[in-house]
């Protein structure tokens, strides 16, 4: 069954582009939340992983700071 | 056995990966990401042909001409070492091993760090290195910028938008960035210039709250919740021992990039080169190219 997955970004960031473009590429959905435009996602953001910075991403609770393909592909299990 | 390897990139590495392929080299580039600094830059007004370009688009153009030639790109991959061996270099990455006629290095640089208490612990949690990146977190929040160049001012540009405080730490006499770029920030109401200012320690609890800076004789406690250390950048040469560098750790080439070792070339913000600037990045990229072609076709 497919993961739920979250992505905390910033349309300036280019880590975040690269990261969702490498989620495209593996045919993974994800929801991309724009902290840019939302102080509430940002506040979500600093609470469940403890940083201000983006990109970051929450696959079913496991949280990975910025694009470590490495790591996404394993919690994902590609 | 590839005829050249580029490590990296950025403007100067992608530059010469161009040039390469119209030369028909066999060529594999070995990079981290795409476009380097230049896609963490905000706005670009000084890269000849666009009057206006973001960072990140810049990058995205920059891929989309790489993609135009077949060009073989290891990505994310990263260069550990560089060996000599006979009639050949032998690149040795985390990910594997490759044998090239030459090699170009255009890793670029990295950003200087603080080096002052509280750095560490609050890297990602109110001090940041990526104003492109972070920036828009820091909406409706008193922030500031440290350093007086380009780069800083370039944070300072895209804050002002959406920050009631801006302050800038500057640790010269006056700002040294460019006029242009000065001018915009001094203009706007919500920006203050500490000149001759250091920051001492930065504070907070689970995030930044602020920062103690010494001005002259003067001691400023800034409340701030974000901070953008933008104080210049330091060469990613550390891979690489054999290769004569200056005391900034910058790789030596001579007018045709060649390095102190033969079939080693190098360009870009990585090398000794005068300015670090995207068009001067690409320039050298392409004069490094060409020196590989020249070079490879001397010892056919």
């Amino acid at each position: 069954m497919a993961k739920n997955v979250k992505v905390y970004s910033t349309p300036t960031c280019p880590y975040c582009i690269g990261l969702k473009q490498f989620l495209k590429e593996k045919n993974v959905d994800f929801q991309d939340i724009d902290v840019s435009s939302d102080q509430s996602a940002v506040e979500e953001m600093k609470q469940k992983t403890g940083q201000m910075s983006v990109p970051a991403l929450d696959i079913e609770g496991q949280i990975i700071i910025g694009f470590d393909e490495q790591a996404i592909a394993n919690a994902l299990g590609l | 056995m590839h005829d050249l390897i580029i490590i990296g990139a950025g403007p100067a590495g992608i530059t010469a990966a161009v040039y390469a392929a119209r030369k028909r080299m066999n060529l594999l580039v070995i990079a981290k990401d795409i476009g380097g600094q230049a896609a963490l830059s905000g706005d670009i007004e000084n890269y000849t042909g666009y009057q206006f370009i973001t960072g990140p688009e810049l990058a995205l153009k920059f891929q989309e001409h790489i993609k135009r030639f077949d060009i073989k790109l290891n990505m994310p991959e990263e260069a550990r070492d560089i060996k000599i061996e006979e009639n050949s270099l032998k690149t040795i990455t985390d990910k594997g091993e490759y044998q090239s006629r030459a090699v170009i290095i255009a890793s670029g640089a990295k950003p200087r760090l603080l080096n002052i208490q509280g750095e560490e612990a609050y890297k990602n949690k109110g001090l940041t290195y990526c104003a492109t990146c972070d920036g828009p977190l820091f909406k409706g929040k008193a922030v500031a910028i440290v350093g007086g160049g380009n780069s800083a001012l370039d944070a300072a540009l895209q804050l002002i938008k959406i920050s009631p405080r801006v302050y800038i730490i500057n640790i010269s006499e006056s700002l040294t960035a460019d006029a242009v770029m000065a001018e915009k920030a001094l203009a706007a109401p919500n920006v203050e210039v500490f000149n001759n200012a250091q920051v001492q320690n930065i504070y907070g609890d689970s995030f930044l709250r602020g920062i103690k800076v010494k001005e002259k004789d003067k001691e400023l406690d800034l409340k701030v919740e974000g901070l953008f250390v933008e104080i210049g950048y330091i060469p990613n040469s550390g891979f690489i021992e054999q290769v004569k560098k200056n005391n900034s750790n910058e790789i030596i080439i001579d007018r045709a990039n060649r390095t102190s070792i033969e079939g080693i070339f190098a360009c870009g913000d990585v090398s000794d080169v005068g300015e670090k600037q995207i068009i001067i990045a690409c320039g050298e990229g392409a004069k490094a190219s060409l020196s590989v072609f020249q070079y490879l076709s001397s010892r056919k």
